[in-house]
């Protein structure tokens, strides 16, 4: 079996975003770069079916600048035979990120492609469900497990209400959550193999996509600030607080 | 043009979400209607038929309606849309799952999680774990949009007299078949309506210890979530978790216990009218968006809560 990963580059989860004074976006020069959490979940997934014989070779996909080529070398870093670097300096929407993906998956059939279940810049949560559409393949969404079977996998999902299992037939698309496994740390020998594994270049035109964003950032605004709090100093003052000024209680 | 909701529905039960979505797609134009893909079809139409505002219900049918699953709700959702300038769905895991899949079905880029309705094509959504808003205007032609629920107010429910017509037919493709589902039992409300949340994270130190935060709950009705750091380590169950990556709540009172207040935890609860938090380390990050805070042991704080009630 051949499994898909897809890569984002996104700002460190660590990083306090500051939106740029214009408007415009948020501050990204000068600003730590990782992959996202939910890749390192997918990666790690994808790493550990080869492990244990299931998969035979695993391949990871990073669209958007050049910088992308980093987060592809640490996926192989973790074990990833293979990358392709899509190139495109505007960081694509969802729907053409699926719709590149679409193109990769033409190209290399796998029977199993792994995504993060929500990209943490932009939180859209899209990207895999849209990949599944373009397809036709059945979606394995915000994984907490996966068992793969006979020709179908088994996902255990977390929903709002506690947690689902569907069986879908392969090749499908299998969206991860945080539950499903804790990703390694790449090792040493891991980095440095990484350094000789291929990345393909590829443009969005080798597919045949257009880019070109639906949508349009009017503006990037920072979120009204609380206002300051107080510290009180036994349990009483607060339930006074909350019963008489407040009126919650 | 006319607005189309693509309801998340629990039989009988509306949940908030579905209401909140109403009101949110009676902004953007009067003439709503509510599309119903419910396996307990009949109840489902008939609760969301007495959604006031609402102009009339489609109630699809079919095998297909079992397990809710979105291979096959697509194809009904799409056939639905026909001649509908929007559709909405309310943005917990259900619209999630389903919403994406009929925008690509489409060709559409659907704009996820929106806070704010501007105009008919221009809407906020919070992005980077809500440290950031952005205003976004849509170019499609059909706009996809799943709503946060916290951001509107519900619509009312029961009072509306919407009529009921027969919709699509849901046909089961055996790509993907529904297995089972295991939902958390709890006499509690649910975080996401709740108008009182106590949340416990790593300083809780175990499962047991929740109990704590149990008995302050029945005190106040109120419904108890947790950090990701408690329901990685087991204490509770993963519909517990509050945040970036779990539920958006934003009741009237949140109370934090042992959590530290990581932005990822924040973005899940920092717009509660009313924020308490307790941690022994004055330091935490917690305190910045927290109203009143008690610096000290949890477990000697919260019995003293629940003594004083
Ligand atoms: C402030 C701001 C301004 C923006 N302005 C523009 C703009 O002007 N024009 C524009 O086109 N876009 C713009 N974007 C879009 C953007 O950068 C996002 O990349 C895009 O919306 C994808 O959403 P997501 O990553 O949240 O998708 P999700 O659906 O949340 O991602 C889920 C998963 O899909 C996969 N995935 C997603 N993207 C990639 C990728 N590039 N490579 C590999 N795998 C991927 C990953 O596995 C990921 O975990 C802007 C975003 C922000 C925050
Ligand atoms: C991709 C990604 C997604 C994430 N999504 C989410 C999400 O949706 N929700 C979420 O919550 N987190 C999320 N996180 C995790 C987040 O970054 C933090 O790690 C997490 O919120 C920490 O949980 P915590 O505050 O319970 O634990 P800690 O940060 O360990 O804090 C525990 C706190 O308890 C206090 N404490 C300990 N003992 C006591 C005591 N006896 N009395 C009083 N106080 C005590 C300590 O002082 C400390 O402040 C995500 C992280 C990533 C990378």
């Amino acid at each position: 079996m051949k499994i898909l990963v897809a890569v984002k580059r996104v700002i460190d989860f660590n990083v306090r975003v500051r939106v740029l004074p214009d408007g415009s976006g948020v501050e990204t020069d000068n600003v730590k770069m990782s992959m996202n959490p939910f890749d390192e979940i997918a990666v790690e997934e994808a790493i550990r079916l080869k492990e244990a014989g299931t998969a035979a070779e695993v391949v990871a996909v990073s669209i958007g600048p050049a910088r992308c080529q980093e987060t592809i070398r640490t996926a192989l870093a973790f074990g990833c035979d293979r990358g392709i670097h899509v190139e495109t300096d505007q960081p694509p929407e969802p729907l053409a990120v699926a719709k590149l993906l679409a193109g990769v998956v033409a190209v290399e059939n796998p029977s199993l492609v792994i995504l993060g279940k929500q990209a943490i810049d932009d939180d859209s949560n899209q990207t895999g469900q849209m990949l599944a559409a373009l397809l036709g393949w059945p979606q394995g969404t915000f994984a907490s497990e996966l068992v793969i079977g006979d020709g179908a996998f088994d996902v255990t999902r977390e929903i709002d209400g506690g947690l689902e299992t569907i069986s879908i037939n392969a090749p499908a698309v299998v969206t991860t959550d945080l539950r499903l496994n804790e990703p390694r740390y790449p090792s040493l020998p891991g980095i440095m193999k990484a350094k000789r594994k291929p990345i393909e270049a590829r443009t969005p035109a080798d597919y045949g996509v257009d880019v070109a964003p639906r949508l349009e950032t009017v503006s990037v605004a920072e979120p009204p600030p609380r206002p300051p709090g107080r510290m009180l100093d036994s349990a009483a003052e607060l339930v006074h607080i909350l019963r008489e000024e407040k009126g919650i209680l | 043009m006319a607005v189309l909701v693509i309801a998340e529905t629990d039989g009988a039960n509306l949940p908030r979400g579905t209401l909140a979505t109403v009101t949110a797609a009676l902004a953007l134009d009067s003439e709503v209607d509510v599309l119903v893909l419910d396996e307990n079809a009949d109840a489902a139409a008939a609760a969301a038929s007495g959604i006031v505002g609402v102009r009339s219900v489609i109630k699809a049918g079919g095998p297909g309606l079992a397990g809710g699953l979105a291979e096959n709700l697509t194809p009904a959702v799409v056939e639905a849309a026909a001649g509908y300038g929007h559709l909405l769905a309310p943005a917990g895991t259900w619209g999630k799952n389903l919403m994406p899949r009929v925008a690509a079905s489409m060709d559409v880029q659907q704009i996820s999680d929106i806070t704010e309705v501007i105009d008919a094509e221009t809407f906020v959504r919070p992005i980077y774990a809500g440290n950031a808003l952005a205003t976004v205007r849509s170019r499609d032609p059909v706009k996809i949009i799943t709503v946060r629920g916290t951001a509107f107010a519900v619509a009312e429910a029961p009072g509306g007299s919407a009529s009921v017509t027969d919709g699509p037919e849901v046909a089961a493709h055996d790509s993907a078949r529904f297995v089972s589902r295991e939902l958390s039992q709890s006499d509690r409300p649910e975080l996401a309506g709740a108008r009182i949340v106590i949340s416990g994270g790593r300083g809780m130190g175990s499962g047991e210890n929740f109990e704590l935060l149990d008995r302050l709950a029945d005190k106040l009705g109120a419904a108890v979530g947790a950090s990701r750091a408690a329901v990685d380590a087991g204490y509770v169950p993963n519909d517990f978790q509050v945040g970036q990556t779990g539920k958006v709540v934003a009741p009237e009172l949140y109370i934090a216990v042992g959590i530290s207040g990581a932005i990822q935890h924040l973005a899940g609860m920092k717009d509660s009218k009313v924020i308490v938090a307790i941690n022994k380390d004055q330091e935490a990050p917690i305190f910045q968006v927290a109203d009143y805070g008690l610096v000290g042991d949890l477990f000697k704080i919260v019995p003293e809560i629940v003594d004083a009630l």
